[in-house]
């Protein structure tokens, strides 16, 4: 690869190797306060190449691989080259993540004690995260969670975090000094626009949190909330878990002993502003 | 006469959550996510293999049954085997 960086987010590093200039000059400024992976030895390894010499020059499109692939993912054009390293990454953690029961749930931790969001996408996982972050709350990642099976404590992954169609102006508002990457018009899930988590969030992204309590948002309706069941938890988590079944029977320890401890609801909320008061009330109540 | 058993205890992980209980078995590998009668007829069946008019008999005296359908347990019991979660004996 001609264009190569590394760089460690929460427990897991990262090798990535880029065709062209642009996606590694990207994550270099906004990844630039992240550590190196540890020993200098990552986890993954992610491609960005030309499927084709030609495409490299010619209306260039950046194919996604690494350790774990995706055939048949349909490339990116080089505008949304960045898009195309953060996807890469999120693949090889879909795929390849052994360690630690993957939950696709964004988390914040406060006072040691981490709040879980799990939820369809545009249910606003990021979202909820972002504004916690900005209220004062630790953030510990808007897509993934790592739940450690040897020990129950969660783990963050505070990758940049993907704002999407309305919540870019929502966040844009909320954190008018944040550092925010390039407007990303036309991808596949509409604008995407990158936020850096905070200097906060960057210090302490290798320290563990205890789960506290685990959300289901619903944007888009009334406000409302309802007690989730165990039974139930378990079910969805496996749902936002791509490596529930390939961690056997430490999945399914982690897992029933999360949903046995930790109380979960649902939340249904019509603005950001009113989510907030819920999570805030639900926490205090947790 | 076919006679059932539950599969080797140290072969499943039993929780018990709410409505649901969690069965993992460690043979296959799969998650089950039982509702009743499932959890009493594994329970049922673990200290010895019962033929199912027999099995019938004893969830009868443990539980207030109120609609006793052998066709129904029958049908809950082939799932079970399906699953590996109950052995079917055949005598010979």
């Amino acid at each position: 690869m001609r264009h190569l960086t590394r760089l460690r987010i929460g427990p897991v590093g990262f090798r990535v190797g880029s065709d062209w200039r642009g996606p590694i000059a990207a994550l270099d400024d906004l990844y630039r306060d992240y550590p190196q992976p540890e020993g200098g030895i990552p986890d993954f390894n992610v491609h960005l190449f030309a499927a084709r010499p030609w495409r490299r020059v010619l209306r260039p499109s950046v194919q996604i691989g690494g350790d774990f692939v995706i055939p048949d993912a349909a490339p990116l054009p080089l505008a949304q080259g960045l898009l195309a390293a953060e996807m890469g990454m999120n693949l090889q953690m879909a795929l390849g993540q052994r360690r630690y029961l993957l939950l696709h749930a964004s988390a914040v931790e406060r006072d040691g004690k981490a709040l879980l969001m799990t939820g369809m996408s545009g249910a606003g996982k990021s979202t909820l995260a972002a504004l916690l972050m900005a209220r004062g709350w630790r953030l510990m990642g808007d897509e993934f969670a790592l739940l450690d099976p040897a020990t129950g404590l969660l783990h963050g992954f505070p990758r940049l975090i993907s704002l999407k169609n309305e919540a870019i102006a929502v966040l844009e508002r909320a954190l008018p000094g944040g550092r925010f990457g390039p407007m990303l018009e036309g991808t596949p899930k509409g604008t995407i626009r990158h936020l850096v988590p905070d200097a906060r969030a960057i210090a302490a992204m290798t320290e563990p949190a205890v789960p506290r309590l685990i959300l289901f948002p619903n944007y888009g309706f009334a406000a409302a909330e309802r007690a989730v069941p165990p039974s139930e938890t378990f079910v969805r988590l496996t749902q936002a878990s791509t490596n529930y079944v390939a961690l056997a029977e430490r999945g399914f320890d982690a897992l029933t002993r999360l949903v046995r401890t930790v109380p979960a609801q649902a939340l249904d909320y019509p603005d950001t502003a009113t989510a907030l008061a819920q999570v805030e009330r639900l926490w205090e109540a947790a | 006469m076919t006679r059932f058993k539950t599969a080797a205890p140290e072969t499943l992980r039993i929780v018990p959550l709410d409505a649901l209980t969690l069965i993992y078995h460690r043979a296959s590998g799969i998650t089950h996510i039982v509702d009743s009668p499932v959890p009493e007829i594994l329970a049922a069946l673990a200290p010895e293999p019962l033929a199912a008019s027999d099995l019938m008999a004893r969830l009868s005296e443990r539980f207030d049954l109120v609609d006793a359908d052998p066709l129904a347990l029958a049908a809950r019991l082939d799932e079970l085997v399906a699953t590996g979660l109950v052995e079917r004996l055949c005598a010979i």
